[in-house]
């Protein structure tokens, strides 16, 4: 680049939170996701959080309307998108407002003035409008007033567009400024724009002017004497991408499905926060992908479930409400003992609850959330690259044990991303139906006969002589004729749970993820509190405490490793978003008297949380 | 001998029955509509392994244990989106669905509109015999207002559907009619259904002898059922009462015609099942046969139309991405668009 630096002095910082804000249409989640990528080239290693309101075009300049994008970068490694920004840029009063909060004493804000206009300052529900860029309330803070508007249109003076389309360059303005802030080259954000408008010669060059102005503004502007640097992480050699976990849920899926040679058929209908996968999924048809928009969510899972029982991979996805509807044809398919993967992206509940934000309170739903007797194994992802592992590993059970898996995520890592050290397929381990070609009792052939796993054959519709008939009534043991015998169906049903608990046996001897194998506190975490914890494990280790950490993967059945490895700690803690339903599954299965941590707030904790409780409890 | 779960293999001539013991009420109408099936799979050379039949929950989603074909005895309701998951990875097979009219207008009832609009290619046989047998006795969203049943002993208060109205309503593109008491109809009438690409609904009235003994007796018993029946041939004028009657179109609407000095067949309607506004004519023909002078009671096939399937466009569109982007290579997908290298 040949932008000309004049002499300023660069501090170095470890890692850095920036957390860009603004009204849903200020384009903060483009803003932020290109800073993201700038710095993941650049070698950081980077979590992103991205915030959006419920509504898709909240009125202008309310608080319901600001939409959030965190980033948290470093030169070493890092587990979350941060705890408290560092840095906090807002194109609006209502912005500031909203996330003052979330900005640490004495950090510093970015504020468009003009966001702060008298309306805005209204909009936003300031007392008789006061400005808090003027008025001093912000005296704890660096503050920078910039006004983005008006440099914006003056960069733009010439061009033939008009003033709204003027000012939707704003956000690469704010981008410009940024990199010249954090020492980045403007290489990336330009090739990027030149993807996105290459066609559209005007857009582009009114973009990448905006974008340089921005980045000119830094350099010349006296009010800022200060840039800071912060060099590349020690990451393992390799290449990387960026992926966020939705797309590491639909790319294991797609894996798994490969690795057995199967179609992947995705039933689902739309739903807040687990869309993009469906949207993923349906962009790679030459994979043999049949993505099926259904009329209801109880289709969604049916039609996979048709699809499964036809030879496919049959998935379906939701959140909540909709795994709510998916309940029955869940037990179906339990009972016919065919391959499904169930993906729930958990978001606030319950009923509508808070469709935009992150809980786990679906566990129980999962595990015990069935008419009768029916257990399904249940699998939960803790950090954007763990849901393509764990998506993979929801085929393999699946597909080997001919059962419905479930799968829980959630909105904080299905939409937040991370840099990842993608495998080489040939390094996934192939993944083996359980079909049959020939009858399996002599000439006879039993649907239900079951291998020395407790799996039952999957015989699929075509084959001469294997016909067979299948349904939810209950049946009798190995022919699945239907049967109403009184000890044929206690028999099933422990069959059925055996076969399940079973699959325990193939899962990998339980690992601690840091801490030493006994002592004074276990933490036990699933899902995607993943990051918050271990950062204060790591953090309380260094303070000299023994505490260690395990991250549960297996929720349903559990490791047999989990029961012998609670007992080595005089306490455990569980953190969860959600009322303690991790604590009473433990309690129940073990008789450990583990203590909760929850938070139900529809948000992700913060390190400082649970670095405070696992003090607090090791103190009692 | 024939198949099924658990017995052997062998098998000397097609016989699609299966060893297990029919548990519908004797005198049910199911019996005649399993014969017919059976009947028409036997005469149509298709082989056993090829044929599925995916029900829902009732009396009539029992069926498939009858058949030695492969069978799916799902959950209420929720046959139509097993059948479109099955059709979409699974073209080559010969698909039934076996509903009643609970579970296909009830609670299957968004199921089963979309089904019809996407066109799946499926042949749908809907037992109607406007009441809930297998729950003993209540009314259906096919009992006439005033039903009086086990829940409703003062007379239903609801309204029907008018089944066929309701396909034509979603984009059907075949739709017929036919009775348990004229096998010869029915299985002429199936094999129609049998023979088209796409989703062939045929609504079957069927006499639950337990619970609404009779629902259809005017149009099936042979002291009525020429006045009250009308069986339509494309090709063929709209003619019944034994060639007394018959239906013209005059003003773009239907009236009844004495055959005689003054009409002949010739003024009557031509049935034409190709014809989409025909056909949304020729299902309004719904009046209750208590009522004097009213239509008589269309049976047959109203309505043909020859759209893509909905499995077709699905693997359609696979086919075309792998013509644009070659056949999926994983580790470009694992890669995705945008990489950077640690060193």
């Amino acid at each position: 680049m040949d932008i000309p630096t004049r002499t300023k002095t660069v501090q170095e910082r470890r890692n850095v939170v920036i957390l860009f804000a603004g009204d849903s249409g200020d384009g903060i989640q483009l803003t932020g996701a290109q800073f993201t990528d700038t710095n993941a080239l650049f070698g950081n290693d980077v979590s992103t959080f991205p915030n959006f309101p419920a509504e898709i075009r909240a009125p202008q300049g309310t608080l319901a309307g600001v939409s959030g994008f965190q980033l948290h970068f470093g030169s070493v490694e890092i587990f979350t998108p941060g705890d408290l920004c560092d840095v906090l840029v807002v194109m609006n009063a209502a912005a500031l407002k909203a996330n003052l909060s979330k900005l640490k004493q004495g950090g510093t804000i970015i504020a468009n003035t003009d966001g702060f206009d008298k309306k805005n300052l209204r909009l936003a529900g300031y007392i008789d409008q006061a400005d808090p860029l003027t008025d001093g309330t912000l005296a704890a803070y660096t503050l920078h007033s910039v006004d983005v508007t008006k440099m914006t249109r003056n960069a733009l003076e010439g061009t033939t567009l008009g003033m709204k389309e003027k000012d939707r360059c704003k956000n690469m303005f704010v981008l410009g400024f940024i990199n010249w802030m954090f020492s980045r080259d403007l290489a990336n954000s330009e090739r990027f724009l030149q993807q996105k408008f290459g066609k559209k010669a005007e857009l582009l060059d009114a973009n990448l002017r905006a974008l340089k102005a921005g980045y000119h503004y830094g350099d010349t502007s006296e009010t800022f004497t200060t840039r800071f640097e912060v060099k590349p992480a020690p990451m393992p050699k390799g290449t990387y991408r960026s992926i966020t976990g939705n797309q590491g849920t639909a790319l294991g899926l797609l894996a798994g499905a490969q690795k057995a040679k199967l179609d992947l058929f995705y039933g689902s209908y739309p739903i807040t926060p687990a869309s993009d996968i469906l949207h993923e999924l349906s962009r790679h048809k030459n994979f043999g992908v049949l993505t099926f928009q259904a009329e209801d969510e109880i289709a969604a899972i049916a039609s996979a479930i048709g699809a499964s029982y036809g030879g496919a991979l049959g998935v379906t996805a939701s959140s909540g409400p909709g795994i709510a509807l998916k309940t029955e044809a869940m037990g179906l398919a339990f009972m016919l003992e065919l391959p499904l993967v169930i993906v729930n992206v958990q978001r606030g509940g319950p009923s509508t609850g808070l469709p935009t934000k992150t809980e786990q309170a679906d566990l129980w739903q999962a595990v015990h959330g069935r008419n009768g007797e029916a257990p399904i194994p249940v699998i939960a992802a803790s950090t954007p690259i763990d849901c393509f592992d764990m998506a993979f590993e929801a085929v393999q059970i699946a597909v080997e044990h001919m059962t419905p898996v479930i799968l829980l995520t959630d909105g904080y890592i299905a939409n937040g991303a991370e840099p990842w050290r993608f495998p080489a397929s040939k390094d996934l381990p192939a993944i083996t139906p359980n079909f049959i070609k020939g009858p399996n009792d002599g000439e006879a052939f039993l649907p239900y006969l079951r291998d020395e796993r407790s799996v039952r054959p999957w015989a699929l519709p075509g084959q001469p002589g294997l016909q067979h008939r299948i349904g939810g009534i209950e049946k009798q043991d190995r022919t699945g004729n239907i049967s109403y015998d009184p000890a044929n169906h206690e028999k099933m049903v422990r069959l059925r749970a055996e076969k399940v608990a079973r699959i325990a046996d193939r899962f990998k001897p339980i690992r601690l993820d840091t801490g030493p194998p006994e002592g004074e506190l276990l933490i036990v975490g699933w899902g995607s509190t993943y990051g918050a914890i271990r950062t204060a494990a790591l953090a309380l280790q260094a303070e000299g405490h023994s505490v260690a950490h395990v991250h549960l993967r297996h929720l349903f059945p559990f490791n047999k490793g989990l029961g012998p490895l609670l007992k080595k700690y005089k306490r455990v803690l569980v953190p969860e978003m959600n009322s303690g339903q991790l604590r009473q599954l433990l309690r129940a299965e073990f008789l450990v008297d583990a203590q909760g941590l929850n938070k139900i707030q529809g948000m992700p904790f913060t390190s400082e949380e649970i670095h405070a409780a696992a003090l607090n409890l090791l103190k009692s | 001998m024939s198949t099924t779960n658990g017995t052997t293999t062998a098998s000397v001539k097609v016989d699609f029955s299966s060893d297990q013991e029919v548990r519908w009420c004797p005198g049910c109408g199911d019996y005649s509509i399993l014969k017919q099936v059976q009947t028409l799979l036997e005469q149509s050379g298709k082989k056993k392994e090829e044929v599925v039949f995916i029900s829902g929950i009732g009396c009539s989603s029992r069926f498939p244990y009858y058949l030695d074909t492969y069978g799916l005895h799902s959950i209420h309701g929720r046959a139509p989106a097993i059948v479109s998951g099955l059709r979409s990875v699974r073209p080559d097979l010969s698909v039934w669905m076996i509903t009643g009219d609970g579970d296909a207008l009830s609670i299957g009832g968004n199921h089963i509109i979309h089904l019809l609009r996407r066109n799946v290619d499926v042949n749908v046989l809907l037992f109607n015999n406007q009441i809930y047998g297998l729950t003993k006795g209540q009314y259906s969203p096919t009992s006439p207002e005033g039903a009086v049943t086990r829940s409703t002993p003062m007379g239903s208060t609801d309204h029907p559907f008018n089944p066929l109205a309701l396909v034509k309503g979603a984009d059907g593109t075949f739709i017929a009619r036919s009775m348990d008491r004229d096998p010869k109809h029915m299985r002429e009438v199936l094999a129609r259904a049998d023979a088209h690409r796409g989703t062939s609904l045929v609504e079957i009235y069927q006499n639950c002898n337990v619970f609404n003994d009779g629902a259809f007796e005017t149009f099936t018993e042979k002291a009525t059922k020429p006045i009250h029946s009308l069986f339509v041939e494309h090709g063929k004028p709209l003619v019944y009462a034994n060639g007394t009657k018959g239906i013209c179109l005059k003003d773009m609407r239907p009236r009844v015609i004495d055959i005689g000095p003054e009409f002949s067949a010739n003024d009557c309607w031509v049935h034409d099942e190709r014809d989409a506004f025909k056909a949304s004519l020729l299902v309004r023909l719904f009046d209750d046969p208590r009522m004097e002078g009213g239509f008589p009671r269309p049976f047959g096939v109203f309505y043909v139309n020859e759209r893509a399937t909905h499995e077709a466009k699905m693997t359609a569109q696979v086919k075309a991405a792998r013509e644009r982007k070659g056949e999926g290579d994983l580790d470009a997908l694992l890669k995705g668009e945008h990489t950077w290298t640690i060193v």
